[in-house]
């Protein structure tokens, strides 16, 4: 014991927390406040187009949008009034986010056998399986979602075949489930490339120790595979509903103007309506729910699945 | 996979041709049935490569068995077969008596310990210990005893709650040792189990090993290139070569009285003598073969065989001055010059070369007679340290 106990004990849990969560990745302050000053400046100048980018592009026009919001037409919290006792923008908030998270379920089922798959094949395979789930990202979103309203359409090739076999026409273009289709098309590579790359770096020697400790295939997945994977599931995951919150073609072109999402609520007030602050105000919501979804989640994701040691040293 | 590797062994009749030229008698079936393991005429083949090659091994219960062999010898194939990692082309493989070629790992009730511990990040050292005995569905509170008591047989008591990253290398592969012992499976596996850690830690983790063999008494399979560690660890040590056991024995048996010269040569230091065996001559039961001008007798004789080598310890040597005689017939005497001497502590080490380039390793006591590089002196041993073996022109690639 003398000499062997000792090692392990010198890294404390919080220095574990931090060598594992990259956001807490900071030195301590006191530390911080040591190495401060001898702090070179010169490479920090190679992140002034980054901030100048961020600035120009980013930062000033939300600024302006949240401006626009409470001052537009004329300054007071009207436009956020108005969000809140419209029960047609709560309605469609709230369908933004099930459409989203409908993407992220329908994604994250088809994206998980297929992330597990490209592990177990050979360099050839893998690189085919990548470019497959790429390809929807190099194609134009507009030819691809045009495809779809072909595809969809009620006179389209499916609605042919669904007849053809007895089960009749079904609405498939402008319902939610056209919307959700197109979407997680797009969406997928969002999905398989976190996980892949999660999955990828389980040590599969541990699943021969889990069969040796009496443990069947099944078993093995749910308690040892499935639980180091969680990191991927959750990075795809919440990648690919907040970029499903913000779809504009596909649901416009895909989707029913009656169930519309609130890109396309935006839209009509910025451009049909001219009302700038109640656009604006959308935006601000929008961008607001999101945040919250992802504090909560990060929370979430943090206590369940990021427990020590699941990322290598 | 054949169908024989199913097969139980009860139903066999004696005599049954059962694959190849594995046939099994009485005798066979009552060594399978009371063996802890048994591996007859074990094969597995990557395509047209056999990576082990029809190899029998008999593993008493309660044994301490090592594979030994250089990597690329077939013994970590031999032992994932015996896990159920690895299917059986061909042969016989019985656990206790029970055929398992055909079952799969889960169900052969082995413990196994990895080479990089493969413990599981995301659970505690305790729920890595439990994991085996929740999968047999064990009461909660015998979990908890059990657990409680392997961690103190490793003595990891203290470290139950943390994470296999907070531990360091020694602790972890405790750890995996508890986890693989804690359902107190008849057989223990364990692949190369040292062979990440440092020579400190490796020499304390084998007397642990070897305490923990002796506390359980299960039938330990120890899989390493580590000739020291094998000596120090095992009852018996089977030396794999090219997908073959070569020998199967005590680390006495194997340093002492190796079969052939990849043993003798594997196992500890040694001197080899090269001759053909046209310059042999039998008398006495002792063979003396010619190199060069000198003569060299060695215990026993060889037929059938065309190239001859004599095996000597460098413990067994000694370095006498130029023009030492031998004090009577049971001394050979060669002259060589030194090339190196190293103080070692307990004594010299000397390597010296004949006459003829062959190099050589002595080893003397404190108070013996001291030279340097470039010296000449006689090397001399007593005949019946000399191990006669057969040369099958093997480089001199082989460890020291």
């Amino acid at each position: 014991m003398v000499g062997l106990g000792d090692r392990g004990l010198t890294m404390s849990s919080a220095t574990r927390a931090i060598a594992t969560d990259p956001a807490l990745a900071t030195p301590p302050a006191s530390a911080g406040r040591a190495r401060r000053s001898r702090v070179k400046w010169g490479p920090l100048l190679l992140l002034l187009p980054a901030i100048a980018v961020v600035t120009m592009f980013f930062l000033v026009p939300l600024v302006d949008v949240f401006i626009r919001s409470v001052t537009d037409p004329e300054p007071g919290l009207q436009n956020y009034e108005w969000l809140l006792t419209n029960p047609v923008n709560l309605e469609v908030l709230a369908r933004t986010f099930l459409t989203s998270l409908i993407v992220t379920v329908v994604c994250l089922l088809v994206a998980y056998p297929y992330a597990y798959l490209m592990t177990i094949v050979g360099e050839r395979a893998r690189g085919w399986l990548t470019l497959f789930v790429m390809l929807p990202l190099w194609t134009s979103i507009l030819v691809r979602t045009l495809a779809w309203m072909v595809l969809l359409a009620d006179t389209g090739p499916i609605n042919d075949f669904l007849e053809a076999i007895g089960v009749g026409r079904q609405p498939l273009i402008r319902t939610t489930f056209g919307v959700a289709l197109g979407m997680a098309q797009v969406l997928l590579p969002f999905m398989v490339l976190p996980i892949y790359s999660a999955l990828a770096k389980i040590d599969r020697r541990l699943l021969a120790a889990s069969s040796s400790l009496g443990a069947n295939g099944l078993t093995s997945f749910f308690k040892v595979y499935l639980p180091l994977s969680r990191p991927g599931i959750f990075a795809g995951s919440i990648t690919v509903f907040i970029l499903g919150l913000g779809f504009y073609i596909i649901p416009s072109l895909l989707g029913s103007p009656k169930e519309a999402m609130v890109s396309s609520l935006i839209y009509q007030q910025v451009s049909v309506f001219l009302l700038w602050g109640q656009g604006a105000a959308l935006g601000i919501a929008l961008l607001v729910v999101t945040i919250i979804i992802l504090v909560v989640f990060n929370r979430f994701v943090r206590g369940a699945s990021l427990a020590p040691g699941v990322e290598p040293e | 996979m054949t169908e024989t590797g199913a097969q139980s062994v009860g139903a066999a009749e004696p005599g049954d041709r059962v694959s190849g030229d594995v046939s099994l008698d009485t005798r066979t079936i009552q060594q399978i049935n009371e063996a802890g393991i048994s591996l007859k005429g074990v094969t597995k083949r990557y395509g047209d490569k056999a990576v082990v090659d029809d190899i029998d091994l008999v593993i008493e219960p309660g044994e301490f068995m090592t594979l030994l062999g250089p990597s690329g010898s077939g013994k970590t194939t031999t032992l994932n077969m015996i896990a159920g990692f690895a299917d059986v082309t061909e042969g016989l493989l019985h656990i206790h008596g029970k055929p398992v070629a055909k079952l799969p790992a889960h169900k052969r009730d082995i413990g196994m310990v990895f080479q990089n511990y493969a413990l599981f990040p995301h659970m505690t050292v305790e729920e890595n210990v439990a994991y085996p005995l929740q999968r047999r569905k064990m009461p909660k509170a015998e979990q908890r005893k059990r657990i409680a008591e392997s961690l103190q047989m490793v003595r990891l008591a203290e470290y139950g709650g943390r994470y296999p990253a907070e531990l360091s290398g020694g602790q972890q592969q405790r750890a995996a040792l508890a986890r693989a012992l804690v359902y107190n499976p008849r057989v223990l596996l364990m692949d190369e189990p040292l062979g990440a850690l440092d020579k400190k830690l490796r020499e304390w983790l084998q007397m642990e090993i070897k305490r923990i063999h002796q506390e359980v008494g299960s039938t330990f399979v120890y899989v390493t290139h580590d000739q020291e560690e094998a000596l120090s660890l095992s009852d018996r040590i089977a030396v794999f070569n090219n997908g073959k056991i070569e020998q199967v024995g005590t680390g006495v048996e194997l340093y002492e009285h190796p079969d052939t010269l990849f043993v003798g040569r594997f196992l500890g230091e040694s001197s080899v003598l090269r001759a053909p065996s046209s310059t042999a001559t039998v008398r006495d039961g002792n063979t003396t073969l010619a190199v060069g001008d000198h003569h060299v007798t060695v215990p026993g004789e060889r037929r059938g065989v065309e190239s001859l080598a004599v095996l000597v310890r460098p413990e067994n040597l000694s370095l006498e001055l130029p023009g030492y005689v031998p004090a009577s017939s049971t001394e050979n005497a060669l002259p060589v010059t030194v090339k190196t001497a190293t103080y070692l502590g307990v004594g010299w080490r000397y390597d010296v070369v004949l006459f003829d380039g062959t190099s050589g390793i002595v080893r003397t006591p404190n108070d013996a007679t001291r030279f340097g590089p470039g010296d000449q002196a006689i090397v001399t041993w007593d005949v019946r340290h000399g191990v006669l073996l057969e040369d099958l022109g093997e480089g001199d690639e082989s460890t020291t």
